[in-house]
């Protein structure tokens, strides 16, 4: 194949704001790539095994039942059915235990908590045959009145979910258990005396609908258990060095009886960082003795896997006439599904983050309904609690006539102010991508009719974590880069052009490689934006540890001491000049000479995660007839610290924001009275199509992350934070009506243009 | 899956029927772009699939004289793609190319979708307001019915159990005569009309409205024709009364629901819409055409 | 268990396969042929993961029942290149960086070929409805599309500089 003889070269120079650097900044072809438009690339259900069977799982129709009975008789008597198991195959877990939340999420044990909720699983040697045995096995339920509504978990006169579960966090202790798992306060200042000093004060309520990652590839896994009490897994995740942790744990095994091998990940965006099929296949292996392969249906996805959680808040804002914010206040609450997460917490933490408000209140809730457990998506809790804060700052610059953008950057943060945690930021871009979409021509660019015009803001907080790196130089001077970390999005390509910018060799001469469990050091999750930073910064260093070798070796090919050999441009080069440089190949090549092969890990905690800030700017047209959305521009600027492949930083930017905009109008999970999921496919449950979106143009802005070797601040989560407000106060702009109820479906929309009157006013107050 | 479905081709007419006739759970199928995600959404399986697209007569689109014959197997991809039908049918060629994405444009059916009777069905409304005919063979022969009537609730049809739609009739339209399809969906593609709206118009030289059809889908339990839009049209020219009219009419003949896509209140308001924006076009069109010109 | 005996072609291929009378035309390529470019992302036709070229029509072979095949040709991802030469989109796709999982790129990339095959020269808002029945969840759609675009020219390119060297 032609393609890496056609190497394209950089297409857009690098800002003169970071070092010029020879690899970092270009936007080579993927070293995956080839792989991956040719159909050769492998997913987790792209995985065949000799002998496997085909595992199914047996779900509950119920929201809230308890289990009377399960009587897998008749399944187990049907034709090629191997193995079938339940609740009680696995490790006990009491209310409590650390594993208590994801052992009953995995299988159900004396109760199912919604509608999906796995209870019984199949192994026989066609799919079909494991779907007819699923179908046979008996479950005997006693419905029980299922909790769906966040009003309904907030109200202590509905049944706690949970008899063991008492809201953390409350002072007092209570005494009653309750469907609030959580409560989160932060409070700084004088919030009443910072309202008092405001000109106009606006408070509103929003409302959002839990949503789904919708990651195209379907969860899938195949194990195989052998009889020496170890069992291989071969699955996609954001973590396989997690997925062993989990299915140990959940399995009561030690962690070294499970090798985890990833496959490629057909996108996670949160939601493949935990586990939902794995110990049931490492189970049903064991018992039947064969390998088991399990692929979830997209209507198993939906109804069983973790969407984000639902919200409802109130936010409430002063801000003097001269556009500075006094006060915030914000009473917040996530529905997690029916296990405690941190979504309160997270929203709690980034609902006022943005902003240097010197006195406010945060009071955040996490509740549990008979919903599936959520998990992480993309920036957990953020959109939501931006959707607030950034429609109320919208409709106080309107109120105060002030613009948007300068209104924003009037109370931005920046480096030393205080975040909602106590602690002082560090540099951030937040001012720079404000001024980066202020001087967009698309900022100043006429309107048509029935358009408006909207702008929000969002802020990522990142995180660093544990990643592993090992750097094997080859014989003739390529290397091979093996990371523990899954390439959702490039991330291959992201660690070649670090390795190829500190070794100094081709990033065509460097083979980045994912490995599995056993063979590279532990590597955290990919999530919170940390894969291109930590494990990049592992990177880096484990190829510095190479270089000083290669120094070291090159000073005994030369004859000199190390300290007179420096590493220029993939050669040693003695400072004196009285050698020739030697090329990195020329070292290798002489390795069984020098010491033996040359092979370095690097190993670390990454410390210093630079917060990430995005803009976006969003144009919709809407028709008033029918109230429908069709967003017709839209402009992201964010700062990525240093993008290291700027056409993948570019995709996360576009991508999020796409997620963003199909949240914001049309994505929800819709249940039925009984709590049973009504649109648990693509047809309703409607992610943007092509047609449905314009080009996104998406501004990185570089403000290099002073911790990174490179600058690296992690792009992946911020980009889906502003949509939702972006979206909203650009239909506000376009119809005179806000909407603060998500998503903004047609119906909503018309029903906001002919009933509603102009409220722009309602629960706002002005002191002055 | 106890015993697995089978499947069989049959290469005519009859021998479709006669399996048909000896297996009460067979299902006759040409795109199946509606009946597989039916199965998988746990219908009840066929015990056999009998596909009739190698059947000559079923796929082909064809003119003798003033009649349009169109085979119910053929994709309607190859309707929308038909420059002499889409020319006069504009607005039914419209509504064969908003079914799904190109993928499954290039196996559904006109005679899937009016068999499968979904309510919010995007061909039937544009069907019936040009007044299409379904050829059905039966035991005793063929028998005609109007489009209209093929439907008879949600996935009721008045076919029997051994019968098959074999093709549709349609007549050349009369000068200044067109059609137009409209639909709302939440996405510009792939979703299903929470409101659907055909028209079709004739006009007479002079301006004037000389025949109308006015037909709703997703509105009711099965296509909504609108006799009171139509009477508000007929006679006079296509004045802003006359389409406020159009929509009032369409809007008080709805029969709608609730559910997942929209609300009664949504439905109502926006099938007067889309019937006076589809009346609109179709007469704009009407206006348009040549053929009418010189009489 | 009686199963159907089905010959066709696959990517040019003289191809037999065994199935099942229900099991779809997916199920097929990837459990009994072992091509598994093609993906299940939904089963309802919704996500146009795996799209292939029937006969030369572009459809969802998850609702395409696999004795359905008797006869036809099937154009799969894994039959896009001709040997060592990639097809246009494929070299557009890596040089534009038009994915980011790459779950729905074989899709998406047998959607675009039946485009341009349609219509050599699609405007941008003629892509968009084209690939309207391909989710991708990754990108925003905006690589993909200039991908299309970026591939149509250059086979626009070719296919002149082909006919100017036939008539010289």
């Amino acid at each position: 194949m032609t393609v890496t003889e056609s190497r394209p070269e950089s297409s857009s120079e690098p800002p003169a704001a970071r070092p010029r650097y020879r690899f970092v900044g270009t936007r080579p072809v993927r070293h995956d790539g080839l792989d991956k438009v040719t159909g050769r690339a492998r997913f987790a259900a792209d995985c065949d095994l000799p002998g496997q069977l085909a595992g199914c799982v047996v779900r509950s129709p119920h929201a809230h039942a308890r289990i009377i009975s399960i009587d897998t008789g008749e399944a187990e008597a049907m034709p090629g059915v191997k193995a079938v198991i339940s609740g009680g195959d696995f490790p006990a877990v009491a209310p409590g235990d650390p594993n208590y939340d994801m052992g009953v999420n995995l299988m159900a044990r004396d109760r199912v908590l919604y509608e999906g909720h796995a209870v019984a699983a199949v192994a026989a040697l066609t799919t079909d045959q494991a779907r007819a045995a699923a179908a046979a096995v008996r479950v005997e339920y006693e419905p029980l009145p299922p909790v769906l509504t966040i009003d309904a978990a907030l109200d202590p006169a509905v049944g706690a979910i949970h008899a063991h579960m008492f809201t953390s966090g409350a002072d007092p202790a209570p005494t009653e258990p309750s469907n609030v798992s959580q409560l989160t306060n932060f409070a700084r200042g004088d919030t009443e005396a910072g309202f008092a000093a405001a000109d106009v004060v606006i408070e509103r309520e929003f409302t959002t609908q839990p949503v789904h990652q919708g990651y195209i590839e379907p969860h899938a896994v195949t194990a195989d258990a052998s009889q020496d009490g170890k069992a291989t897994v071969w699955c996609s995740s954001q973590g396989h060095f997690n997925v062993r942790a989990q299915t140990a744990a959940m399995l009561g095994w030690e962690t070294a009886r499970i090798k985890v091998v990833p496959a490629e990940i057909g996108g996670g965006f949160g939601g493949k960082t935990t586990i939902y099929l794995e110990p049931l296949a490492v189970l049903l292996s064991a018992k039947a003795g064969r390998p088991v392969k399990m692929v979830m249906t997209r209507s198993e996805v939906f109804r069983a896997t973790g969407p984000a959680p639902g919200s409802k808040f109130r936010v409430k804002l002063g801000a003097r006439s001269d556009g500075t914010l006094t006060a915030g206040k914000a009473q917040m609450a996530y529905s997690s599904g029916v296990f405690p997460s941190y979504a309160a917490f997270l929203g709690a933490w980034t609902v006022f983050e943005s902003y240097d408000i010197a006195d406010f209140e945060v009071e955040a809730r996490n509740v549990v309904l008979n919903t599936p457990r959520s998990a992480a998506y993309r920036a957990p809790s953020a959109p939501m609690s931006a959707l607030a804060t950034e429609t109320v700052v919208d409709e106080l610059a309107q109120a105060l006539g002030i613009d948007p953008i300068e209104m924003r950057l009037r109370n931005a943060v920046s480096e030393g102010a205080i975040n909602t945690l106590g602690a002082p930021f560090p540099r951030v871009g937040f001012t720079e991508c404000l001024e980066a979409i202020r001087d967009h021509p698309h900022y100043g660019a006429p309107l048509g009719p029935n358009q408006g015009r909207g702008v929000a803001a969002g802020h990522w907080f990142n995180i660093g974590e544990s990643s592993s790196a090992t750097v094997n130089l080859n014989e003739d001077g390529t290397a091979t880069v093996v990371t523990g970390s899954p390439d959702i999005g490039g991330s291959r390509a992201s660690m070649a052009l670090m390795a190829a910018e500190e070794l100094g060799i081709d990033v065509y001469d460097i083979t980045p490689v994912v490995g599995d469990t056993e063979s590279v050091g532990f590597t955290d999750i990919t999530e919170g934006s940390r894969a291109t930073f930590a494990t990049g910064m592992a990177v880096v260093e484990a190829c510095r540890r190479v270089v000083a070798d290669l120094r070291g070796r090159a000073a005994k090919m030369m004859g000199v001491d190390v300290s007179e050999v420096d590493w220029a441009d993939g050669s040693a080069v003695h400072a004196g000049g009285e050698h020739d440089p030697l090329p990195l190949a020329a070292i290798t090549a002489e390795a069984k000479k020098t010491g033996g092969p040359i092979t370095v890990t690097g190993s670390l905690d990454a410390k210093g995660v630079g917060p990430s800030f995005a803009v976006h700017l969003c144009d919709v047209e809407v028709d008033p007839e029918t109230g429908v959305v069709q967003v017709v521009r839209y402009t992201a600027a964010q700062d990525a610290g240093t993008a290291i492949h700027p056409s993948y930083v570019e995709g996360q930017i576009q991508g999020g924001a796409a997620q963003g905009i199909g949240w914001a109008l049309n994505e929800e999970y819709i249940y039925d009275g009984d709590g049973v999921m009504e649109n648990p496919g693509f047809l309703d449950y409607r992610v943007p199509v092509a047609s449905d979106l314009p080009m996104i143009d998406a501004v990185i802005v570089e403000v290099p992350n002073p911790n990174h070797p490179y600058g690296v601040r992690g792009v992946g989560e911020t980009s889906i934070i502003p949509p939702l407000a972006a979206v909203a106060n650009a239909v506000a702009a376009a119809t005179g009506r806000r909407i603060r109820d998500l998503p903004m479906s047609p119906v909503r929309v018309l029903d906001a243009i002919v009933n509603s009157g102009s409220d722009s006013t309602d629960s706002s107050s002005s002191n002055g | 899956m106890l015993a697995p479905m089978k499947y069989a081709a049959p290469a005519t007419v009859e021998e479709a029927r006669a399996l048909l006739a000896a297996d009460g759970g067979a299902r006759v199928f040409a795109g199946a772009t509606d009946l597989i995600p039916q199965i998988r959404a746990g219908r009840p399986e066929p015990s056999m699939m009998i596909d009739l697209k190698r059947i000559d007569r079923l796929s082909g689109i064809a003119r003798a004289g003033s009649t349009w014959t169109i085979g119910a197997a053929t994709p309607t991809a190859d309707i929308v793609a038909h420059a002499g039908f889409a020319a006069e049918f504009p607005g039914l060629a419209e509504a064969s190319g908003l079914i799904g994405s190109d993928q499954i444009q290039n196996r559904c059916t006109w005679g899937g979708n009016l068999v499968n009777a979904s309510p919010a069905a995007d061909t039937p409304p544009a069907l019936i307001v040009n007044d299409a005919k379904a050829v059905i063979a039966s035991a005793g022969g063929e028998r005609t019915v109007a489009a209209a009537e093929v439907a008879t609730g949600p996935g009721a049809t008045c076919l029997g159990a051994d019968e098959i739609i074999v093709e549709f009739t349609l007549a050349s339209p009369p000068p200044r005569t067109a059609d137009a399809y409209l639909r709302l969906i939440p996405r510009t593609e792939m979703d299903i009309a929470v409101v659907g709206a055909a028209a079709r118009v004739t006009l007479a030289p002079d301006g004037a409205v000389t025949a109308a059809a006015v037909a709703l889908g997703a509105v009711a339990p099965t296509v909504v024709r609108v006799p009171d839009a139509e009477a508000a049209l007929i006679g006079g020219p296509l004045t802003d009364d006359a389409l406020e009219a159009v929509a009032q009419a369409a809007s008080a003949a709805c029969r709608p629901i609730d559910d997942k896509r929209g609300t009664v209140a949504y439905r109502r308001r926006v099938a007067g819409v889309l019937a006076r924006r589809a009346v609109a076009i179709a007469a704009d069109r009407a206006a348009a055409d040549q053929r009418g010109a010189s009489s | 268990m009686s199963r159907v005996h089905v010959t066709c072609t696959v990517n040019g291929d003289e191809t037999e396969f065994l199935c099942d009378g229900g099991q779809t035309l997916l199920n097929a390529l990837r459990d009994e042929l072992g091509l598994t470019g093609a993906k299940e992302g939904c089963g309802t036709g919704d996500c146009g993961s795996c799209s292939v070229i029937i006969d030369g029509r572009l459809t969802c072979s998850c609702l395409v029942l696999a004795p359905e095949a008797q006869g036809a040709a099937v154009l799969t991802v894994e039959g896009l290149a001709s040997g060592d030469d990639l097809h246009p989109l494929q070299q557009s796709f890596l040089e534009g960086a038009a994915l980011q999982c790459g779950v729905c790129t074989p899709g998406i990339l047998m959607a675009a070929a039946a485009l341009l095959d349609r219509n050599p020269d699609p405007t941008e808002t003629e892509v968009r409805y084209g690939l309207a029945g391909n989710l991708c969840r990754c990108t925003g759609y905006d690589k993909i599309v200039r991908s299309v675009l970026a591939a149509a020219d250059s086979q626009r390119t070719t296919s002149q500089r082909t006919n100017t060297e036939e008539t010289a």
